[in-house]
């Protein structure tokens, strides 16, 4: 099993911390992962993204130029990653913002009104891990316990109080996912 | 087995030193490698093992510290990414002429001049050939993973002591930020100054009454003795040449072409491979890990076997030059190189194979 993830939104949005989390859950659940992201002045206020490997065998690239899965988060992370997805892949998207949706029909896409309801509930700073929650809906790469697991390793131990938080958060998104396109 | 964590390459370069026992880290920001001191500052390894950490006032001060702790035979070490590296040239070249042991790690990015933030390998020349003055050279590794950021602190740290030489750790920005997981070996001690003198007698670390002044330089005016001192390194790199070269074949046995890349570049060129033999062409990968001694009889012996060899660089084609000198001239040898921060993918790679060299 090898699953090829990109995550792409705005910076601040927790988009690189979302791809860390995954990356600790599989790292703890015995999985290779690596876990690459955009640096420099992209990360410093404008689209920020992340890729994130898990596999049970050695990773050859870090670097990739098409996805199992892309999890988008805005408009430009729409139009530059919306094509990279392999056919028969899955597409996850955030609708708030956006201006124009995704068009392919050769793949699975779901919307998560993540922003919105992390919005109404206050929850805006685990609105990552609603996303995250929707994903491992579809794709359940990791088991509850590991991302528990993955969450006390990657968060500073001054938030660990909230771990139980971002656990709901996680099965707020399972909730809010919806199917937009499936391939048969 | 070691602790498992998940790491930036930048983060294990930094733990891997206060394990390997490293007395002394030097350095001055720049991105894309900040991490290493500000890991070491966060990590306060002056209280763990009584590692001094300090932010010199520009990269020239940290290599002249080094020039100043690893004469006295302490084990020291500095990082930057390619604009300090250069400016830290004229120090290589002193540390090389006055054998002094120490280990610098380049996290490149791409230039020329300041360039971009973003990967790059254009340093390769730099490292390999000597960026500095006179005829040295350095022991240089290149990690592909996060794991040999980690691994080859403590290497590198093993044979600048075992021949007196700098080593350098050439990797670039996307190693240095990408996260993956890691063993680290357990802490080693740091020396005693007991151990330190037993292992240093060169060094100039105060003189007891029982031998006569121990002198660090790299001058010696008479050119008869100057010759000397070249002889001698000349005889090290022989050595190194001898015993210390590492490499990695992948599926190199049955294979029709060859692509041949270090650090990140074969990684991408792993993951052309597996895409390219999925389409039923046998490709191969040949991976230096040290760029010098270079591993040219091992990649001459998988190249002469193959009809096709393109070597893949984030560069304009610096490596494919040694490529070019040890396989000789029977074998077509090609380039494909991304610059300016720009990471070729996996498929241009397949593309670049098929055009270069298959159809070409």
């Amino acid at each position: 099993m090898t699953e090829e993830i990109i995550i792409a939104g705005f910076g601040g949005q927790g988009v690189l911390s979302m791809g860390k989390i995954l990356a600790y859950s599989g790292v703890m659940q015995n999985k290779e992962v690596s876990w690459m992201p955009s640096y420099g002045p992209e990360m410093r206020g404008g689209t920020a993204n992340v890729t994130v490997i898990i596999s049970d065998e050695r990773i050859s690239s870090p670097i990739l130029n098409s996805y199992d899965t892309a999890i988008i988060l805005n408009q430009q992370s729409m139009d530059k990653f919306e094509k990279t997805v392999k056919p028969g892949g899955l597409l996850i998207y955030d609708p708030n913002g956006l201006t124009r949706f995704p068009e392919r029909k050769d793949i699975n896409i779901y919307s998560i009104e993540a922003a919105d309801e992390a919005g109404k509930r206050g929850l805006s700073k685990i609105f990552n891990m609603i996303v995250l929650g929707g994903f491992l809906k579809l794709k359940p790469l990791v088991a509850p316990e590991f991302l528990h697991k993955g969450l006390e390793k990657s968060l500073p131990a001054r938030h660990h109080a909230l771990i139980p938080e971002n656990e709901k958060a996680v099965a707020l998104g399972k909730e809010l996912l919806k199917a937009v396109h499936l391939v048969n | 087995m070691g602790e498992l964590k998940l790491m930036k390459g930048n983060e294990a370069v930094a733990e891997a030193a206060i394990r390997a026992g490293c007395d002394g880290y030097f350095g001055y920001p720049i991105t894309p490698q900040s991490e290493v001191m500000e890991y070491l500052m966060a990590e306060k390894p002056f209280e763990r093992t009584g590692m001094v950490v300090l932010q010199a006032e520009s990269e020239v001060a940290a290599i002249n510290m080094l020039y100043g702790g690893a004469g006295t035979g302490k084990m020291v070490m500095t990082s930057s990414s390619s604009p300090g590296v250069s400016l830290m040239q004229e120090g290589i070249s002193y540390l090389a002429g006055a054998e002094l042991p120490a280990v610098i790690v380049n996290i490149v990015r791409g230039g020329p001049g300041l360039g971009t933030i973003q990967p790059s390998q254009a340093d390769y020349f730099q490292a390999v050939k000597g960026g500095g003055h006179g005829d040295y050279k350095m022991l240089v590794l290149a990690p592909a993973s996060v794991q040999e950021m980690c691994d080859h602190v403590k290497l590198a740290f093993d044979k600048a002591f075992e021949y007196r030489t700098p080593v350098m750790i050439l990797s670039d920005g996307a190693i240095g930020q990408m996260m993956e997981k890691v063993v680290l070996f357990d802490q080693i001690p740091r020396r005693t100054d007991e151990e330190l003198i037993k292992q240093c007698p060169w060094a100039s670390n105060g003189r007891p009454k029982t031998r006569n002044h121990n002198i660090i330089t790299s001058l010696d005016l008479d050119p008869a003795g100057q010759e000397r001192v070249n002889l001698k390194l000349q005889a090290k790199y022989q050595m190194m040449e001898k015993n210390e070269v590492l490499y990695e074949e992948i599926q190199c046995e049955d294979a029709d072409y060859l692509l041949v890349a270090f650090g990140l570049s074969a990684r991408i060129c792993q993951k052309a491979l597996d895409l390219a033999r999925a389409k039923g062409i046998k490709v191969g990968l040949f991976r230096p890990i040290t760029l010098f001694p270079f591993p040219a009889i091992e990649v001459s012996n998988v190249g002469n076997r193959v009809k096709g060899i393109l070597v893949v660089e984030m560069n304009a084609g610096q490596m494919i030059e040694d490529v070019k000198l040890s396989v000789g001239c029977k074998v077509k040898i090609e380039h494909y190189g991304r610059f300016g921060g720009i990471i070729p993918s996996p498929d241009e790679v397949v593309k670049a194979l098929t055009q270069k060299i298959i159809g070409g």
